[in-house]
């Protein structure tokens, strides 16, 4: 391919590094960046959609001899992933929003601005790789097992990965660093982005911020409680009460932490009900699931006849636990056996089908099944 | 040239790898309502004052040569101006100059009574405005038409008693619609109502008096007229107040402190006697090539914004249904064509333009709308290039022209 390709850039060390990589290809390279959440009044540094980021990834266009442009994509931004998120604490899930916006964003709307804009070839800095299969394109794990985004890019398809390319997804995080060093990219010292990027600050206080800025998009539906619940009602697994602590969507299913109750033994958070702004409790062994039922089941490529074995992983940090997955709803839904029993099924979570390093699909958790 | 493309032969700062965007046609550029490039015969005059020691309060040798040479572009600026050297301040910018008028008149007011603006100010007179009302005044907006032009009246009925200030520039930066500045100076002057023109747009493409105007303060830029970036003028009628923003030395009698950027100053006095000499010149060339344009947009489809307001030779806003603006611009870009869509954000994407929402256009017919902005360097050779890239790039996001090519 000789074709213009495009490069996403964030300003961060990875997608810096990519874009340096195309550039010494006999191929011309654009550099792309998107304004998603603009908060141009607060100070915040090293996340990938602030403004001050932006300049980064210009400056790094710069020294790669690229042409850069920013694209505003606040309002699908906010449409696609940040309503979504906000939408699933209230309804007492914990969500994924960096897979959200690798579908509904970054492969789908940014490929087609970068199409516009004359590039058929889409490059991230994602650690994934893409190899040719028999069957068409396959997307496995990066050779990086601890930087691997696999986990965050199931949703896509065969058709967006025919025209994506991961530069990284074969490399080392350090020889990333490196690589930025000896380019002497003004990035190459910048430190990791882990938290949700347009989360400045805690989980509870932008849900609430977001509820309170447009009631009538977040007036509680479906039975929630909504941002203001006040203090959930913690209840042991007999639904006896041990106290109150913050709002039901302040917490997660498996969190041990912060319960705002202290019992004789350590407690997790095994179930939320955002209708009554509950919150169950219990010892470790009754965070135990045997499987889950998820939603929106989704295969990269042709679906499994029946019933397919796969290693799943449900939550990104997760290293995988031998299973069965049985489509199920005319294959929109999908119930997941594992092969022993598993801690902290989150619903909201994803949870993810690998079969080696391939990444065969997977699923939005609903509930997990008990043991 | 000087308009060739600064990203013609540019090699990366670190690596000498390939050159990864390669122009499809001769680069030209259309961008003069953000910056012009220098004449060569500023740049010029320009060179031998940067290597030199040159501070104009400085009572030695050095100090008069730079002080004569600050003088005489003083003048050349007042004679372009058709007003008097002493009436010129020279500031660091256009944007300097606008705040120094309001803050001025706020501090004159003790901030107390009424501010009138344009809802199409630029936004170096809307922010000081602004932090005029947080300081207490009372700020109106006067609305434009889908032209972008202000309604005299309108305003005029706005600026009553207790108003301290009128600002109305000479021409939109973005439309390039002339507003009734002489007609609310009129009034104004009669009220004893002081008046603020932004005349940055204007001075050195339209002949420019602001005695003839009757208003009370015009700012001027260097940049927009073929000078060099970092000097401005603020004209202020004889007798009306001022109050100086920057304190220091006595620089400017008084009005602005701060050691003159003489190379800078010389450079802009060049451009203004270029812009008096040449400016007839200029403007019936420039008129012609707009025209040339205007005519070959709507062949293709595409809509020109306010094409029957009056308005500046050489600035033409347009739109392709359907298109957004952004891309087109992008595409223009990677075939070496420099245009516009409004005011960049910090982030460098293109930020809603107030100037298109005051005109009442939808969001969406605001997002596809880009500027065009001629100067004396175009020719007619780069506007049919422009066009002919118009046609491609604008068909490639999906435009259909108006007229097909008859074969």
């Amino acid at each position: 391919m000789n074709g213009r390709v495009a490069v996403a850039m964030s300003g961060g060390l990875d997608s810096s590094v990519t874009a340096w990589l195309l550039s010494r290809e006999e191929r011309p390279v654009i550099g792309l960046s998107m304004l998603l959440w603009d908060r141009s009044g607060e100070a915040v540094h090293g996340r990938c959609c602030g403004a001050l980021d932006l300049g980064d990834a210009k400056r790094v266009a710069g020294q790669c001899g690229i042409p850069h442009y920013t694209l505003r994509m606040e309002e699908e931004f906010r449409r696609h992933v940040v309503d979504p998120f906000v939408d699933e604490y209230l309804a007492g899930r914990t969500p994924v929003p960096c897979t959200r916006c690798n579908t509904w964003i970054k492969f789908d709307l940014f490929l087609d601005r970068a199409r516009a804009l004359g590039a058929e070839t889409v490059a991230t800095g994602h650690y994934a790789r893409i190899v040719e299969g028999r069957d068409g394109p396959e997307l496995h794990t990066a050779r990086d097992r601890e930087k691997d985004q696999s986990y965050y890019l199931f949703e896509m398809t065969p058709e967006q990965l025919r025209r994506i390319r991961f530069p990284l997804g074969g490399m080392e995080k350090s020889e990333t660093r490196r690589m930025a060093r000896e380019a002497g990219l003004v990035v190459a010292e910048k430190g990791e982005s882990m938290e949700i990027c347009f989360v400045p600050g805690g989980v509870r206080e932008f849900v609430e911020e977001q509820a309170a800025e447009r009631p009538e998009r977040f007036a509680p539906a479906g039975g929630a409680a909504g941002a203001g619940a006040g203090p959930a009602r913690i209840v042991d697994r007999e639904g006896r009460g041990l106290g109150h602590g913050e709002p039901y969507y302040r917490y997660t299913v498996g969190q041990r932490r912060g319960l705002g109750v202290s019992a004789g033994e350590r407690l997790y958070v095994l179930g939320i009900d955002a209708g009554r702004n509950r919150v169950t409790v219990g010892g470790r062994e009754a965070l135990a699931a045997s499987g889950l039922e998820g939603r929106d089941l989704h295969w990269i490529g042709a679906p499994p006849e029946g019933v397919r074995e796969v290693s799943v992983r449900i939550r990104s940090r997760h290293p995988g636990v031998a299973a069965t997955v049985r489509p199920t709803a005319a294959g929109r839904r999908a119930e997941v056996r594992f092969a022993e029993p598993q801690d902290g099924v989150t619903p909201g979570q994803a949870a993810v089908f690998y079969d080696g390093t391939r990444v065969l699909g997977g699923c939005w958790i609903d509930r997990s099944l008990p043991v | 040239m000087v308009n060739s493309c600064p990203r013609g032969p540019v090699q990366p700062q670190h690596y000498n790898g390939p050159v990864t965007f390669a122009p499809r046609d001769r680069p030209a550029y259309f961008d003069h309502n953000a910056t012009s490039p220098p004449d060569p015969r500023v740049v010029e005059a320009m060179v031998p004052w940067l290597g030199r020691a040159a501070n104009a309060s400085a009572v030695h040798a050095w100090g008069q040569a730079a002080r004569d040479a600050v003088e005489r572009a003083r003048a050349e600026v007042a004679e372009l101006l058709a007003t008097e050297p002493a009436q010129v301040v020279l500031t660091g910018s256009a944007t300097e100059a606008n705040n120094t008028v309001l803050a001025s008149c706020g501090r004159l007011a003790g901030h107390e009574g009424r501010i009138v603006v344009s809802a199409v100010e630029h936004p170096s007179v809307l922010r000081p405005a602004e932090r005029l009302a947080a300081d207490g005044m009372e700020l109106v907006t006067a609305p434009c038409d889908g032209a972008g032009r202000v309604a005299a009246e309108a305003l005029l009925a706005a600026a009553g008693t207790g108003t301290r200030l009128v600002a109305l520039m000479l021409a939109n930066n973005e439309v390039g619609t002339l507003q009734p500045v002489g007609r609310v100076a009129e009034v104004c002057r009669e009220r004893g109502v002081p008046v603020l023109c932004d005349a940055v747009q204007a001075v050195g493409r339209l002949p420019v008096s602001p005695a003839a105007l009757g208003v009370d303060y015009l700012t001027v830029s260097a940049h927009k007229l073929g000078g060099p970036q970092g000097v401005g003028a603020l004209w202020i009628r004889r007798g009306a107040p001022l109050e100086p923003l920057l304190l220091g030395g006595r620089q400017e009698r008084r009005r602005r402190a701060g050691t003159e950027p003489v190379a800078a100053v010389v450079g802009f006095g060049v451009a203004a006697a270029l812009a008096r000499t040449e400016g007839v010149a200029r403007r019936s060339r420039c008129e012609a090539l707009r025209s040339r344009l205007e005519a070959g947009v709507e062949r293709l489809g595409g809509r020109v914004h306010a094409a029957t307001a009056p308005r500046l030779p050489n600035t033409t806003h347009l739109a392709f249904p359907g298109v957004v603006a952004a891309d087109l611009l992008i595409r223009l870009d990677l075939a070496g064509f420099a245009v516009s869509n409004g005011s960049a954000c910090a982030a460098g994407a293109t930020a809603p333009s107030h100037v298109l929402a005051a005109m009442g256009l939808e969001p969406r017919e605001a997002a596809g709308s880009i500027r065009v902005s001629l100067g004396p360097g175009n020719d007619e050779t780069e506007v049919d290039a422009l066009l002919a890239a118009l046609g491609r790039e604008s068909a490639a996001l999906g435009v259909r022209p108006a007229v097909e090519e008859v074969r």
